[in-house]
């Protein structure tokens, strides 16, 4: 069974009089190591998507099956629940926790599944050391460059083993040379058996994919399979 | 549910230190309340205990009777006095007394001399009786007796302070002293017996009350007051009716007069004492609840601040999986602990104040802090750290986590 399985799923924001569509009738599966970009220009309905699937917000209509879960009738405390068994997500701002040092920042999540410290700090540990950060553990996120936060934010997101990490424009503030650290992380994790969905506007991130689904007006425009590392990205 | 405490009040004491100032700036009106109000009730109480202790010590079963006259009655030139004959109407028709005693207050010049050196006391014309009313005895030499007060001797016993105001010698028995122009021989050194409420109760000079009355010259005006003490069987409350009866027949007062004297007791004076210390301490109370009242708004308002301030970090915490309760419970603890560490300060802060006030004040009593107000001051803090962090917790668990991540 697939991973992720929409069904109709449709978005619609009331802006006044006016009904936008944000989603339109989205019918897609995930498999279980799929590694899959979102494209699309802005207003695409990628942003949405990306919420939608990190059941960070419902959709107007349409079913939602992840890891075999009807997210539909979920209430919000449901929901946190899921995100945190079953997502890591990776955002484009970082989004640490400024005033928590790298390793706070990777045991939050752990907070919420009743974690006591001592395991927390171990297993944060870990996470930290995967994406090469074992030495900046100590640091606030604004003694860090963005590359180490990004690092960080993959960590948090990788502490929590979820189904699947979900990556919205990851490389979106950072300078090229990073960009490629960041992607062969992804790469790496991907070939470790992760499942990832990354949005973005830029063609050489979507090239790492394997899959990619490119969104226009709230439908899926075009999803084609890929030949893994094409892409060349120059710096 | 236990973790979840614990994990939010290791986050709510991150944030509390993160902005240290601010926190110390938030909690400032708990702080100022509590210390107003231990301040005071460390005051209180060490003056309401040691009174208690004091009058204690001038032992229950004393009676002072003194001529009381109204405000309204002074102006017109009105004075009410006891004399003599109702010191020997006691005497005689009273039940239940063990002791008696007149006391007549030297009313001229209160200036005692020996040698150069000159000093201000108060003197008394009493008898050997005094001694049984009021507990107090010799430490050298020997106290007025029935003889001197019928030969209206020329003789003395004095406290200790009189003793060191005139640079008397150590023993300062057969020394003469001036009082009124007379010469006085000193006979008796009394005990010490240490002070009431900073006033000592040693700068006392002790005549015979006849001589005191002879130096006064006109029997007629004198106003006396008299003190007696209780048999071991009689009832205070029996005894002071039989009094008061006594004396209103004596001084011909009708049914519609007030009284013009007063029957105190020790008892009567600490419970005057105190109700007084529970009237500031009710009325301070009130001026702190309110103080307490305005500190928890501002705790209110630094909260809703804070939430705002921090909406993009409650949209991550949402994001990684924080539900309501975590949200709602950090702020709240964020809130209760604000107050409470105010309250701990308030509580030190108070105390502190309370000494100094009890240190700079020569003779006050030390300052004690019982442990109700302890239990009052930092259960109300908290009290209001939980009701005032409500509604500021409430709006951070109830935001929504997409529009918490887009907030700039």
């Amino acid at each position: 069974m697939a991973l992720i399985q929409l069904q109709g799923i449709t978005k619609y924001y009331e802006m006044g009089s006016q009904v936008v569509k944000a989603l339109d009738g989205i019918d897609i599966e995930v498999l279980k190591n799929d590694y899959l970009a979102f494209i699309g220009s802005s207003g695409s309905g990628k942003s949405t998507m990306l919420n939608i699937l990190g059941c960070l917000d419902k959709p107007t209509d349409g079913q939602y099956h992840l890891n075999g879960t009807n997210v539909e009738n979920l209430d919000q405390n449901e929901l946190s629940e899921i995100r945190n068994k079953e997502i890591g997500f990776i955002f484009q701002s970082f989004n640490l926790l400024p005033r928590a040092n790298a390793l706070g920042n990777v045991m939050q999540p752990l907070i919420y599944r009743n974690i006591g410290l001592k395991q927390r700090k171990q297993v944060a540990m870990e996470a930290l050391e995967r994406v090469g950060l074992g030495d900046r553990t100590d640091h606030l996120p604004n003694q860090l460059s963005g590359g180490q936060r990004q690092r960080v934010a993959i960590a948090r997101a990788l502490v929590t083993h979820p189904s699947i990490l979900l990556a919205d424009e990851p490389t979106g503030n950072l300078d090229s040379r990073t960009t490629i650290e960041i992607m062969q992380l992804f790469d790496e994790l991907h070939a470790e058996g992760h499942t990832l969905i990354v949005v973005t506007h830029e063609d050489e991130i979507a090239q790492h994919c394997q899959r990619i689904v490119e969104m226009k007006d709230g439908k899926i425009f075009n999803d084609q399979v890929v030949e893994k590392g094409t892409a060349e990205l120059t710096s | 549910m236990f973790f979840a405490l614990i994990e939010s009040s290791r986050s709510a004491l991150m944030s509390i230190f993160a902005h240290r100032l601010r926190s110390f700036l938030t909690t400032l009106g708990i702080i100022i309340g509590v210390a107003s109000v231990i301040a005071v009730i460390s005051v209180t109480q060490g003056m309401s205990a040691f009174i208690g202790e004091t009058f204690a010590s001038l032992g229950t079963n004393s009676l002072t009777i003194q001529s009381y006259t109204p405000f309204e009655d002074q102006m017109k030139g009105i004075r009410a006095r006891l004399t003599p004959d109702d010191l020997e109407l006691i005497e005689r028709r009273a039940d239940g007394i063990a002791s008696i005693t007149p006391i007549l207050y030297a009313n001229r010049s209160s200036q005692i001399k020996y040698g150069s050196q000159t000093a201000f006391s108060q003197i008394m014309g009493t008898t050997y009786a005094y001694q049984d009313v009021a507990q107090s005895y010799t430490q050298a030499g020997r106290f007025l007796a029935q003889s001197d007060n019928l030969t209206r001797r020329r003789i003395a016993v004095i406290g200790e302070d009189v003793r060191e105001n005139l640079s008397l010698p150590e023993n300062p028995i057969n020394e003469y002293v001036e009082i009124g122009g007379e010469w006085f021989k000193i006979v008796g050194l009394l005990d010490s017996m240490g002070d009431i409420m900073g006033m000592s109760r040693d700068d006392i000079v002790l005549v015979p009350y006849a001589t005191m009355v002879s130096l006064q010259g006109n029997q007629a005006r004198t106003d006396i007051q008299i003190q007696l003490s209780l048999s071991e069987s009689a009832e205070l409350e029996d005894v002071t009716t039989q009094l008061s009866t006594l004396l209103r027949n004596a001084h011909n007062l009708g049914s519609d007069e007030d009284d013009d004297f007063r029957i105190q007791t020790a008892e009567q004076l600490m419970e005057e004492f105190n109700q007084i210390i529970g009237m500031v301490t009710v009325v301070i109370g009130g001026i702190v609840g309110i103080s307490l009242l305005v500190g928890g708004i501002g705790i209110m308002n630094i909260m809703l601040v804070s939430v705002t301030e921090r909406t993009r970090e409650i949209g991550i915490c949402k994001a990684i999986g924080a539900k309501r309760h975590h949200i709602l419970m950090q702020f709240l603890i964020e809130a209760l602990l604000l107050s409470l560490l105010g309250g701990l300060i308030g509580l030190a802060t108070g105390f502190g104040l309370g000494t100094l006030i009890a240190n700079t004040i020569p003779g006050f009593p030390p300052a004690s802090i019982p442990f109700w107000a302890i239990a009052l001051a930092l259960g109300f803090s908290g009290f209001v750290g939980v009701l005032f962090g409500i509604l500021p917790a409430a709006k951070a668990a109830n935001l929504d986590p997409i529009d918490a991540l887009r907030y700039e």
